[in-house]
């Protein structure tokens, strides 16, 4: 049996505004997929934990604080350091045109807009995780 | 039973030969453009309202005149004729030194009012340099750690005339005791300070998510500030219960409606459990709603209420004075219908709540400037959001009439609908317990939440419509729209100012101020005045919230 593609969803920074979060944890379990929620006020050290201890295949970052420069270069750092070089980190919220080109030279595979459709995201982590026995 | 055959009304008779003459042959030649049509929080709108459908609704009993009860055409029996609503935006960003320029830009406009945001380590109640505020100084609000951050924020800017609005939650006491010690510098008289602080923790749980301490030592703060304010600054709103936010969240207009007014029934109770006076201190209970696009929905939701309030105050808790029936509300314009798509369109969906929010007869209103959905407001986008409101109150003609919907059968039937489904979902709620019960038990998280997704589900298959992302999309436009960019430094600058704040105060009058704050707290007292006392002596606000979370602990979320 093929394996299921399984997803961190992650909230990182003081932010509190969990409804992108939550819509996008509900879709990508609909599609079939894994999801594994970490709530509220996480570090990048308890996210890059817990993408281990599940073993994820992709890690999506909920952000629209402003704070993605800090937290997402940090994620994916920490990810790497583990050991977990196909696991994928995609990001959605309000992030800046500017800083697009720059996450995804730090190692961000994809980030999302508001706007984005879940099935868009839902396709993209089904062509880009790596497949896995 | 036999059954019993209803027999029709006139009013039913003539829509019904309305039907069969007229409407039955246009449809034949020409069908709707869809099968169902609902507002944006996917309830039906029907095809045409009649007197049938407002024939159950007594103009004397249920509408009534603006300025008597139940309020539902205004509180005010001369509408904006006498004064026009509070023009009060909602700015914060960087550093105090920032934000005080942008406030009195503001009010070089014409802005009646002020607001006050405060970035993420405020409203979590950490201190500028706790690893935790690392990226998120200064990036949505100002940044405050202590009273010489609200020194500067308000430098020159009179708060005995100036009313303030802070948006501030679980910390609110604390920023509360740092506004009065700034106003009591500048030799202000506490009795004649008015704003609004808002102090809505429940929403927090429910909505926003910014929480410090459990639910309940953290409702115990908010009747502290109630009963602090009701003695000392009696003219001060020491709550503003917020559908705003549980909006935004994803609720529709009538979960909206009534979460928010369940909570401030919550308040009311907690208020008069602990002695307090409900014709004292409710009527200075005052209430924040949102303005989605949804242009009906939103106004028979503010005139439901208003009703539903009125007649809650009177009956649930034989309130006696007109004051404490009336709801007084101030309202937002619906951050989360803005685009980063084409985002000059957001300047005309603002003006259409904000007008909604106006012809539902808001007390003050905060137009979002168009480039929200991309980062926080620059000068321009702020001043484009102001004029709106000037155009709407100057030149439009709607606030020359009170209530002008009033009347209307789609209006009336519709706030008949709001207030019969909040009223359900009371009877749902009270049976939990109450809402801190409904709360602990996922309800409106949870009723929230499903709302959400079938929204975003409705939007995905096109059932609603969001011009230039779903239909008339176009190559991105969003990349012309400078944006306000807040840098690094900002948190280096307060960082530096709490090390100076630090060094420079009398240690043993923080620690012991902090001992009785904690001491107030294990007792049950009221914290206010100890709150008040260890900010005085420059306690940051990182120190004071800490005091209180070893008392109190911390909230951790359940699972929902």
């Amino acid at each position: 049996m093929e394996r299921r593609i399984r997803v961190l969803v992650a909230k990182p920074g003081l932010d509190g505004h969990d409804r992108g979060a939550k819509v996008i944890a509900r879709a990508l379990r609909d599609a079939g997929m894994e999801v594994i929620y970490t709530g509220l006020r996480q570090t990048p050290e308890m996210i890059a934990a817990a993408a281990l201890q599940e073993d994820v295949d992709a890690v999506g970052v909920s952000i629209l604080s402003g704070a993605h420069n800090t937290l997402c270069p940090r994620i994916v750092e920490l990810l790497r350091e583990r050991g977990m070089d196909d696991c994928l980190v995609v990001v959605g919220g309000i992030i800046p045109k500017e800083d697009i080109a720059r996450l995804k030279g730090q190692g961000v595979s994809e980030v999302f807009l508001p706007g984005t459709s879940t099935e868009e995201i839902v396709n993209f982590l089904r062509e880009n995780v790596q497949p896995r026995t | 039973m036999p059954e019993v055959k209803e027999i029709a009304t006139p009013e039913q008779e003539a829509v019904e030969r309305w039907e069969r003459e007229t409407l039955e042959p246009a449809l034949r030649k020409s069908p709707e453009r869809k099968q169902k049509f609902e507002t944006v929080s996917l309830d039906p709108v029907n095809r045409l309202y009649t007197p049938a459908d407002t024939a159950e609704i007594d103009y004397e009993r249920d509408t009534s005149f603006p300025g008597e009860f139940p309020y539902t055409r205004g509180i005010h029996p001369t509408g904006y004729r006498g004064r026009l609503w509070t023009m009060r935006q909602f700015a914060g960003f960087s550093t105090p030194e920032e934000t005080n320029r942008r406030f009195k830009f503001l009010m070089s406009q014409g802005q009646t009012g002020l607001s006050v945001a405060y970035d993420l380590p405020t409203l979590m109640g950490y201190d500028a340099d706790s690893a935790l505020s690392e990226g998120e100084v200064g990036k949505c609000g100002v940044a405050v750690s202590s009273l010489a951050d609200m020194e500067v924020l308000f430098d020159g800017i009179p708060l005995e005339q100036v009313t303030v609005s802070q948006t501030i939650n679980a910390p609110a006491s604390v920023l509360l005791a740092m506004y009065l010690v700034v106003a009591e510098k500048q030799g202000a008289d506490f009795r004649k300070i008015s704003g609004t602080l808002q102090n809505d923790i429940l929403k927090e749980y429910i909505a926003q998510k910014e929480w410090i301490y459990p639910i309940r030592p953290a409702m115990k703060l908010v009747v502290d500030t109630f009963e602090f304010c009701t003695k000392n600054v009696p003219k001060y709103n020491p709550i503003s219960v917020s559908g705003y936010h549980i909006r935004e969240a994803g609720a529709t207009a009538l979960q909206e409606l009534a979460f928010t007014l369940r909570d401030g029934i919550e308040y009311v109770q907690w208020g008069v459990d602990a002695g307090l006076d409900v014709d004292e201190f409710v009527p200075r209970i005052s209430f924040f709603f949102n303005a989605h696009n949804d242009f009906f929905e939103e106004i028979a939701k503010y005139r439901a209420a208003r009703r539903i309030w009125a007649r809650e105050m009177r009956e649930r808790f034989r309130a006696q004075n007109p004051r404490t029936w009336q709801l007084r509300f101030h309202t937002q314009t619906a951050g989360v219908s803005l685009t980063v798509q084409q985002p000059l369109n957001n300047i005309v969906r603002v003006a259409i709540q904000a007008l909604a929010g106006v012809l539902g007869g808001t007390q003050s209103l905060h137009t979002d400037a168009y480039d929200e959905a991309l980062a926080l407001p620059t000068d321009k986008a702020a001043l484009i959001a102001l004029r709106t409101q000037q155009i709407i109150a100057e030149e439009t003609g709607v606030a020359n009439t009170v209530d002008p919907l009033g009347g209307s059968y789609f209006v009336e039937s519709l706030t008949k609908q709001m207030e019969d489904g909040a009223l359900d979902y009371f009877r749902k709620i009270d049976a939990m317990g109450g809402m801190v019960e409904s709360i602990e038990k996922g309800f409106p998280q949870r009723e929230t939440q499903e709302s959400a997704y079938r929204y975003q589900k409705a939007v995905e298959r096109g059932e609603q419509t969001i011009v230039g992302v779903n239909k008339y999309a176009m190559d991105d436009e969003s990349a012309t729209v400078d944006i306000l960019v807040i840098d690094e430094a900002v948190r280096e600058h307060q960082v530096e100012r709490l090390e100076q704040t630090r060094s420079r105060r009398d240690a043993g009058a923080v620690s012991n101020s902090l001992d009785k704050l904690r001491r107030a707290a294990r007792d049950g007292d009221n914290t206010m005045p100890a709150t008040i006392e260890a900010v005085r002596a420059y306690a940051t606000l990182g120190e004071i919230c800490s005091a209180l979370r070893d008392v109190y602990g911390v909230y951790e979320e359940p699972a929902f």
